[in-house]
C-alpha cells in the first residue's frame, strides 16, 4: 500500500479533513440589554491571517476580547486547538494580543517589554535573553533594546508590541487595529511586514479593523461584521466580487446598486428588469432566486465602461445611455459619474490607457454605460 | 512703560502680602530680645534655648511620627479606594462608596473630631482598645481624613491611565495581583507619592482632630504651640517655625530642580524617538560613530 502523501492546502478551510484550530461556537456577549456579538459562529484555521472586518459598534472588538479572555461570551463557547476556552482567564491562555495603543510598560525598557511575557512563566534567564534578542532582530529593533517606549517612534513603538506579544509563541495573535496610528505610508510597508513575520513565524493571527483596504491586503479570510453578527466571511476576492448582501457589497468598495425584478431565470442566466435603468439586466450565471423575486443588482465601478459608440436603450442588455457629470482624474484612472435618463447616477472607473489630453470624453457628453454579463452579482438580502 | 511698572507693582504687593509675614517671623527669631515685637538686636540664643525645651521638641517628634505613620495608612487606603473608584466599573452601591470615600473633604473637621473621639471612647468601654487618648487614636484619626485626600489623588491618576496597559500584562500571563504590584504601582508611584506627602503635610498641621483625640501624654505639635501662645509668643517658636519653613524650602527647591530635570530629559527623548521616526530600518541607517575605513 502507498501512504497517501498529505497534501498541505492553501486553503484549509475547503478540506473538510482539516480541523479548525479556533471555534467559535455560537457566542453571544451582552452588555444589560445590548447585545454586542449575536450568535456568531466561526472557524478559523492553523496559519490562517484572519480578518474581523466592521464598523464601530459592529461586535468585532468584543469578539477579538473574548478570544484574548478580557470578556467571557454570555452564551455560546470558544475552542483554540481542541480546548475550551470560555472560561480561561487571560493570563492562562495560549494567546497574545498587540493592543491598539500598543501598551507598553512605560517604565521598563523594550527589552524588559519583550521580555515581560517569559518571565512570567519563569522560563531560564539565558533563555529569555536569547529569544528576546531574536524577537527584536525580527522586527529589526535590535539596536534599540535599551530605549524606554517614549524614546521611539510610532512605528517603532508598533514593532516593540509586535515583539512582545510574539515572543511567547502563542498558539493565537490578536491584533486590533494593528495599523491605525501609524501614518498612511508607513502603514503599507508595516502591512506587508505583518505579513512577512506572520508567514516567518507561522502563528494564526486574527486582526480587527475598519480599514476594508488593510483587510483586502493583509488577509488569508475575511469575516465582515456588522450590529453583532456576521455578514459574510470568505476569501478577500470572494468578498469583494461575490459580495453576499447588500452590505457588504456597500461595505467593501464602491458599488453601483439596481433594485429591479426577476424577469427570466434559467440555470445559465438571470434576467433583471429595473425601473432605475431603462435596458435589460443579463447575468450570465445562475442564482437560486424564483422568478418574480425582488432583487438587487451590484455592480463595481471598475466592471463598467463608458464609451461614446455603441448601441443601448430599451431592449438591449447591459447597455445604458446617460449624461456624464463629473469626471475625476485620479492618474492610474478616472471614475466617471454618469447621470442616466432614468435619473439614477452610476459611478464608472476607467483605466487611462491614453493620456488625459487624449481623453475623448468630456463633462456634459452623451455615452454609453455598458457592462459585461459576467459582472453583475444577483443579491437578495 | 507705565503698564508694566504698574504690574510690577501689583505683583509685588501680592508676593508681599504672602511672604512679608514669614519673613518677619524669620527675623524675629534671631532677636535679642524677649518681646516679639521689639527689636533688640541680633542673637541666636532662642535656637539655643529651643534645644533646650525638651516639652516643645518631642512634640515636634511626637508630631513628625503621627504624620509618617498616619500618611502610610492613609496611602495604603486611599490607594486601594482610589484603584476601585477607578477601575471597578458600576459595581452595585458605586455612588454610595463614591461619596462615602470623598466625604472627610468637606466634613467639618470639628464634627469628624467629636464623632471620632466618641467612637474612641465607646470602643475603650466595649473592648477595652484604645486605651486612654494618645498616639494611637491621633493618627487613626488622621488615617481617617487623609485617606480622602489620597484616594482622589489616585483614581484621577488611574482615570488618565490607559487599561490597556494592565490588560497587556494580564495577557502577558501576570495574574492581578502581580499586575498591580508590577505595572500599575510603579506607573503611578508619582501620585501615590504625593498623596502620601500631602497627607503628611496634613496630619503634621492639624489642630482641631487632634484636639478631639490627643491625650494627657501625647500633645502633638500644633498643640503645643497654640497652648503656649496662650501665655504669650515666645521667639522659640519663631526659631522653630523658621526650620520648619526651612526645610520645607528645601524639599521644594528640591523638587523643583528634579522636575526641571526631568523636564530636560523629556525633550531629549521626544528628539531621539524624532530622528527614529524618519527611518524604518534602524539597521540599514548609518552609525553614527562608526570608523572611517
Amino acid at each position: 500500500m502507498v501512504q497517501p502523501i498529505r497534501k498541505t492546502t492553501l486553503d484549509p478551510w475547503q478540506d473538510p479533513k482539516e480541523e479548525p484550530y479556533v471555534r467559535i461556537e455560537k457566542v453571544t456577549k451582552k452588555f444589560g440589554d445590548f447585545v454586542a456579538v449575536d450568535d456568531v459562529s466561526l472557524n478559523i484555521y492553523r496559519k490562517e491571517f484572519f480578518s474581523l472586518l466592521g464598523g464601530s459598534g459592529s461586535g468585532k472588538t468584543t469578539l477579538l476580547r473574548m478570544l484574548a479572555g478580557f470578556e467571557t461570551p454570555t452564551e455560546g463557547r470558544i475552542f483554540i486547538d481542541g480546548v475550551d476556552m470560555t472560561g480561561v482567564p487571560p493570563y492562562a491562555r495560549p494567546v497574545n494580543m498587540m493592543f491598539q495603543s500598543y501598551a507598553l510598560f512605560p517604565h521598563m525598557s523594550v527589552e524588559q517589554n519583550v521580555a515581560f511575557g517569559l518571565k512570567q512563566d519563569h522560563v531560564p534567564k539565558d533563555e529569555t535573553r536569547r529569544r528576546v534578542a531574536e524577537v527584536l532582530d525580527l522586527v529589526q529593533l535590535g539596536p534599540f533594546a535599551k530605549r524606554r517606549p517614549h524614546q521611539l517612534s510610532g512605528g517603532q513603538r508598533q514593532r516593540v508590541a509586535l515583539a512582545r506579544s510574539l515572543v511567547k509563541r502563542p498558539k493565537l495573535l490578536l491584533l486590533d487595529e494593528p495599523l491605525s496610528a501609524l501614518d498612511k505610508r508607513l502603514r503599507e510597508r508595516t502591512a506587508f511586514e505583518l505579513v512577512n513575520i506572520q508567514e516567518q513565524v507561522g502563528v494564526t493571527f486574527v486582526m480587527v479593523t475598519h480599514d476594508q483596504e488593510e483587510a483586502m491586503t493583509m488577509s488569508s479570510r475575511i469575516a465582515v461584521m456588522n450590529t453583532g453578527w456576521i455578514a459574510q466571511v470568505g476569501t478577500p476576492a470572494q468578498v469583494y466580487e461575490y459580495p453576499g448582501s447588500r452590505f457588504v457589497a456597500g461595505f467593501i468598495g464602491d458599488v453601483n446598486l439596481f433594485e429591479g425584478i426577476v424577469v427570466e431565470e434559467e440555470p445559465d442566466h438571470i434576467l433583471v428588469r429595473s425601473d432605475e435603468v431603462a435596458c435589460d439586466l443579463y447575468i450570465s450565471h445562475g442564482a437560486v432566486v424564483p422568478r418574480g423575486a425582488k432583487v438587487a443588482v451590484a455592480i463595481r465601478p471598475e466592471k463598467m465602461s463608458v464609451s461614446k459608440e455603441g448601441a443601448a436603450g430599451p431592449g438591449t442588455r447591459n447597455a445604458v445611455v446617460g449624461t456624464v457629470r463629473e469626471i475625476a482624474y485620479l492618474g492610474q484612472f478616472s471614475t466617471y459619474l454618469v447621470a442616466l435618463d432614468t435619473g439614477k447616477t452610476v459611478r464608472v472607473t476607467m483605466p487611462n490607457t491614453n493620456r488625459a489630453a487624449e481623453m475623448p470624453i468630456t463633462w456634459e457628453d452623451r455615452v454609453v454605460v455598458s457592462w459585461r454579463p459576467l459582472a453583475g452579482v444577483v443579491l437578495t438580502q | 512703560m507705565r503698564r508694566p511698572n504698574f504690574l510690577y507693582m501689583i505683583l509685588a504687593l501680592g508676593f508681599a502680602f504672602l511672604y512679608v509675614p514669614i519673613l518677619l517671623l524669620v527675623i524675629y527669631s534671631f532677636n535679642a530680645s524677649r518681646l516679639v515685637t521689639l527689636w533688640g538686636g541680633f542673637s541666636t540664643q532662642w535656637y539655643a534655648s529651643l534645644l533646650g525645651n525638651q516639652q516643645l521638641l518631642s512634640a515636634a517628634w511626637l508630631s513628625l511620627q503621627i504624620a509618617a505613620l498616619s500618611a502610610t495608612g492613609a496611602t495604603v487606603l486611599g490607594t486601594m479606594a482610589g484603584m476601585v473608584m477607578a477601575r471597578f466599573g458600576r459595581f452595585r452601591g458605586r455612588a454610595i462608596v463614591g461619596a462615602l470615600v470623598t466625604a472627610p473633604l468637606v466634613m467639618p473637621e470639628v464634627i469628624t473630631g467629636l464623632s471620632l473621639l466618641l467612637l474612641f471612647v465607646s470602643l475603650e468601654d466595649l473592648i477595652g482598645w484604645p486605651e486612654g487618648r494618645g498616639m494611637t487614636t491621633i493618627t487613626l484619626a488622621h488615617v481617617t481624613f487623609t485617606m480622602a485626600f489620597v484616594a482622589v489623588i489616585v483614581q484621577s491618576r488611574m482615570a488618565s491611565l490607559d487599561e490597556s496597559i494592565e490588560e497587556a500584562a494580564m495577557d502577558l500571563g501576570a495574574r492581578p495581583a502581580k499586575v498591580f504590584f508590577v505595572i500599575t504601582l510603579p506607573i503611578i508611584a508619582p501620585a501615590v507619592v504625593s498623596g502620601w506627602l500631602l497627607a503628611f503635610t496634613l496630619s503634621l498641621d492639624d489642630v482641631v482632630i487632634s484636639n478631639f483625640v490627643s491625650g494627657p501624654g501625647a500633645t502633638p505639635l500644633p498643640i503645643e504651640i497654640f497652648s503656649s501662645i496662650r501665655l504669650g509668643v515666645t521667639p522659640e517658636i519663631n526659631a522653630l517655625a523658621t526650620i520648619i519653613v526651612g526645610l520645607v524650602s528645601a524639599g521644594i527647591l528640591a523638587a523643583g530642580l528634579w522636575s526641571a530635570r526631568q523636564e530636560r530629559q523629556r525633550r531629549r527623548d521626544e528628539q531621539l524617538a524624532r530622528q527614529g521616526a524618519g527611518e524604518l530600518m534602524p539597521i540599514s541607517s548609518p552609525p553614527q560613530d562608526a570608523p572611517p575605513h
